[in-house]
């Protein structure tokens, strides 16, 4: 066993973790942050996508011990102040999501996304998402959405690609 | 013929007119962009998922499966894993044998059909790779995999049963004692011989349809638990309905100690329509070792395990006169069960058996289905379930057709199309379509892409012989929806009803409860079913919640597949809500000292004809409450219940065109446009049509260019995780253009078609039929599915694929 010390939405924990504990099993089993959930085995879905001190990773893919001293931001850490954040927001004005399991993933993928290129074409959208799949909404709102949470980021006014 | 627009443009329009999310003051709900309901809990993480179940003394539970395809098992033994740290229990399929019974089988399409015996945990034999032949229960996930390990398990090898047509071949290997085949199933109308004997056109083609594996995102999950007396069990389903009363008698746990829950469910595609081994198997767990019990599967299990969709073969003929009118169409089908009949396997095919006609008129059709076994993992409901086989056979059917005679392939089926006049019109498969405008949807949906311009480019390219050559695909469909009718769903020999309950409760603040038997996982039923009560109460949408998926919330149900929520049980919601009314205007007429037959319902208000004085449903719905002033004889209640059973299916339909580049040098297809024009009839959200269109047509693309299911010769299935079975991606798909006709159902008072599976059903010969249409100059005239860079190449090289 291994202790490590970790801050997951701004609440910092101290675990005895199995060397081999996935941080995703760790965040939804022993922290109760069961709002990132486990869509896949082999990292391909993108469901279980966090941010470990400020850029996205998928969290079936980390251990516990890596994330020692970390800083997790899960999707349950977004919304600041009552208010959802933007991207939150733009997902559900474009109807980007329908059974919502990918959602959580999708939107800190998207959040990320933004990080390195805050307006974002179209295209730029799609191959930065390549890593989330979504079996419902055909990608067509998520791209939508991401533009429109992009805009808000960004103080433009929204125009909605509808 | 057509008119150029600009698609973007048009997107707008329909953006400024039709979006908005709030109707205005006075305007209806039913047809208004509302944003969901559902999404609050969704964005923000705090869902109620299977797997985030946690119970006090919660134990878990992992399965050991079968390497191979199909082997008896000569020992089993599962004590050597009790010594594993934290490990409680282990069972093989031996121990659990008197108790485990027989997964369901509710549709036994013949009377002489096969129905092997189908354990839930393999006893003896094993017969597709996946199959459960022993578990372990323990304190956590990581031990209870860990153990599996020490499970001592010896096989002794059987042959593999993989190609249905070897299948049927006489004295080969069997995959049960009864033979590979489960049953024929036939339907005939009209004189097809002569149809055949004199046409002077006839078409044959022979399509596969691959195996598809259905990919919910969400993993399937099973939580069970017990008092001791009664069991609740939690699962990621479809249908937690029909499961209670399966699972009751599989297991013999009486119905009324039986609950079973739905919590929030991540997709299901036909794939949680179903009564699984590991659901059967946790309870029985739970029964024994008086603990709660979870089972998460993991992608690669589910790959293996979550029942897989389509894998038929389809020999199909079309028999036309000179000018291209359809006389007869043949169909013989091999459908390919897997190793065991579930839920409502060897329905799947039948249910596309009425559909192979299209939207066409023709004199005579002959449809023979034999169903097959084979050691795979059993096929079963995947979106639109029959009918995009059907679909996909005569859409491309239709293609081929106006290539034999050199016609456009828009005038082949306006020539053989029911025309707009002529609904309500009863098919050559017996169906009556209700309603319908082909012509409408066709003529928008070629303003929409451009249809002529790009047929003026696809010649210039041809003329210039450049590499990239482009394909324009059509697709003119319909579908069956609505599922279904109880007597016609009784003449098809299927074990249950098709009807839809609702029960709608007034509170006495004014605020209400409807209660549906659908059970949405990712449909958006709590806002579009919200929207139908507050029109027809004169409710504020905010003031309706809708509660679903718990038996001991909604004890009546038929549950959600089949594109039927809507129009099933929509309509329920619609009559319960009329029989609230009813039962609040007499109140209301009394405590106006009036006569019911003078009230009108109007505004939100229960008003005497003629006069201002009036009592909105709220007041009412609190006179009701409080009881203190009730005519002699009327119940202190407005609840009411509503079981509808629909008369006819409803019949969804429109025109899809989808534009292909295809690169002849490296076989790459790349969509350039696709146009959606669907008919769903009156439509209550939207923004969730287009979203379901989206979806749809996404699987629908991934069936003709990505996805398969593949199993390598020895039977062991190649495609376990997502980096080998290829769902799309964002950067894989397009964007789409979609747009609507609206011709309103004439079978169910809110004129509704449902929209689940339209886009599946349509897209996958749209973007075939635009494959080959590109690559006809070389000979080409099918590419298999689904339709890779090698497979493209390879039509060009030989001509055929």
């Amino acid at each position: 066993m291994t202790r490590i010390t970790v801050t997951v939405d701004g609440v910092k924990y101290e675990e005895e973790v199995e060397p081999r504990l996935l941080l995703v099993h760790l965040l939804r089993d022993r922290l109760g942050k069961t709002g990132t959930p486990i869509g896949c085995d082999t990292s391909n879905c993108g469901a279980c996508t966090v941010m470990l001190d400020g850029r996205s990773v998928k969290s079936c893919s980390v251990l516990a011990v890596q994330a020692d001293e970390g800083d997790v931001l899960t999707v349950e850490g977004l919304a600041s102040g009552g208010r959802w954040h933007p991207m939150q927001q733009a997902f559900h004005e474009e109807h980007a999501l329908q059974c919502g399991y990918c959602t959580p993933g999708m939107i800190m993928a998207a959040i990320d996304l933004l990080k390195d290129d805050p307006d974002p074409s179209d295209e730029a959208i799609r191959e930065g998402l390549e890593g989330n799949l979504c079996r419902c909404t055909g990608y067509c709102n998520i791209v939508r959405a991401v533009r429109r949470g992009a805009q808000t980021m960004s103080g433009e006014e929204v125009v909605s690609g509808r | 013929m057509t008119e150029e627009l600009d698609a973007g443009f048009v997107a707008r329009q329909i953006a400024e007119s039709d979006m908005l999310s709030e109707p205005a003051p006075g305007k209806h709900e039913v047809g208004s962009a509302r944003r969901r309901k559902e999404d609050a809990r969704l964005v923000t993480g705090r869902t109620q998922w299977t797997d985030n179940i946690q119970l006090p003394g919660m134990l878990y539970v992992a399965f050991l499966r079968s390497p191979m395809a199909h082997a008896r098992i000569t020992r089993v033994d599962p004590s050597a894993a009790l010594s594993r740290p934290g490990v409680v229990a282990a069972f093989s399929g031996r121990d659990l044998a008197d108790e485990q019974g027989s997964l369901p089988c509710a549709w036994p399409v013949t009377e002489d059909i096969v129905i092997p015996d189908h354990p839930p945990m393999a006893v003896d034999e094993v017969r597709y790779p996946g199959e459960a032949v022993a578990c372990v229960v323990a304190t956590d996930r990581y031990k209870a995999s860990d153990a599996l390990e020490a499970i001592e398990i010896d096989y002794e090898p059987l042959p593999a049963v993989l190609d249905m047509t070897e299948a049927l071949k006489e004295g080969g290997p069997k995959v049960h004692e009864e033979g590979n085949r489960a049953f024929v199933w036939k339907f005939a109308q009209g004189d097809i011989e002569a149809a055949f004997r004199d046409a002077p056109v006839v078409v044959e083609r022979t399509f596969v349809q691959q195996r598809l594996i259905p990919s919910a995102m969400e993993p399937r999950a099973v939580v069970a638990q017990t008092d001791g007396d009664s069991f609740t069990l939690h699962s990621a389903t479809q249908i937690p309905h029909i499961l209670r009363i399966m699972l009751a008698q599989v297991t013999g746990i009486p119905e009324h100690k039986l609950r079973v829950i739905a919590p929030d469910v991540g997709g299901g595609f036909g794939s949680k329509l179903q009564v699984t081994a590991e659901e059967v198997l946790l309870l029985l767990l739970t029964r024994r070792l008086g603990k709660p019990v979870k089972w998460t599967e993991s992608r690669s299990e589910g790959n293996l395990t979550v029942h897989h969709g389509r894998d038929q073969l389809q020999r199909v003929s079309v028999a036309a006169d000179a000018e291209g009118h359809i006389k007869g169409l043949r169909v013989d089908l091999l459908a390919d069960m897997g190793a065991y009949l579930m839920l409502v396997t060897p329905g799947i095919p039948i249910l596309g058996a009425f559909m192979y006609n299209g939207i066409y008129k023709m004199d005579a059709y002959d449809f023979t289905c034999t169903g097959v076994f084979t050691t795979k993992m059993p096929t079963d409901a995947y979106r639109g379930a029959g009918r995009p086989e059907a679909t996909f056979a005569i859409e491309r059917l239709m293609d081929e057709l106006a290539a034999e005679l050199s016609l456009d392939p828009i005038e082949i089926r306006r020539r053989n199309w029911i025309a707009h006049e002529e609904f309500p019109y009863t098919t050559i498969a017996n169906l009556t379509y209700d309603s319908g405008n082909y012509e409408a949807a066709t003529d928008k949906a070629l303003s929409l892409f451009g249809y002529d311009k790009l047929r003026a480019e696809q010649s210039d390219r041809r003329d210039r012989g450049d590499p990239v050559q482009l394909g324009i695909g059509v697709s003119t469909f319909t579908e069956m929806c609505g599922l279904a009718p109880s007597r016609v769903l009784g003449s098809l020999s299927y074990g249950a009803g098709g009807w839809e309950h609702a029960s709608v409760r007034m509170l006495p603040t004014g605020k209400v409860e409807v209660v549906t038997g659908t059970s949405p996982h990712g449909q958006g039923h709590e806002t579009a079913w919200s929207q139908i009560v507050a029109d027809a109460l004169s409710v504020p949408f905010e003031d309706v919640s809708v509660l679903h998926g718990d038996t001991s919330i909604s004890h009546k149900g038929m549950d959600t597949y089949g594109s039927r929520s809507l129009v099933v049980g929509g309509v329920a919601v619609l009559q319960a809500c009329d029989k609230v009314r009813e039962k609040a205007k007499v109140i209301a007429a009394h405590l106006l000292e009036a006569s019911p037959d003078d009230m009108e319902f109007a505004g939100g208000s229960f008003k005497v004809r003629g006069t201002e004085a009036g009592r909105t449903i709220q007041e009412v719905a609190l006179a009701v409450f409080a009881a203190h002033d009730l005519p002699d004889g009327v119940e202190a209640s407005l609840d009411s219940d509503a079981t509808y059973d629909p008369d006819n299916f409803s019949f969804p339909h429109g025109t899809h065109l989808c534009a292909v580049e295809v690169d002849t040098e490296t076989g790459a297809t790349k969509i350039r446009s696709y146009v959606a024009v669907d008919d769903v009839g009156k439509v209550v959200n939207p923004l969730i049509v287009e979203g379901q269109v989206h979806g749809g047509l996404a699987q629908g693309i991934a069936q003709a260019l990505f996805e398969e299911a593949v199993y390598d010769t020895e039977g062991n299935l190649l495609t376990t995780t997502m980096a080998d079975y290829l769902l799309p991606s964002a950067s894989d798909l397009p964007d789409f253009v979609t747009d609507r006709t609206e011709t309103a159902a004439t079978s169910n008072p809110l004129g509704v078609k449902g929209v689940g599976e339209a886009g599946t059903i349509a897209s996958t010969p749209a973007v075939v039929n635009a494959i080959v249409d590109a690559l006809r100059p070389y000979g080409v005239n099918d590419v298999r599915m689904p339709c890779s860079p090698e497979r493209v190449w390879r039509a060009i090289q030989g001509g055929t694929s």
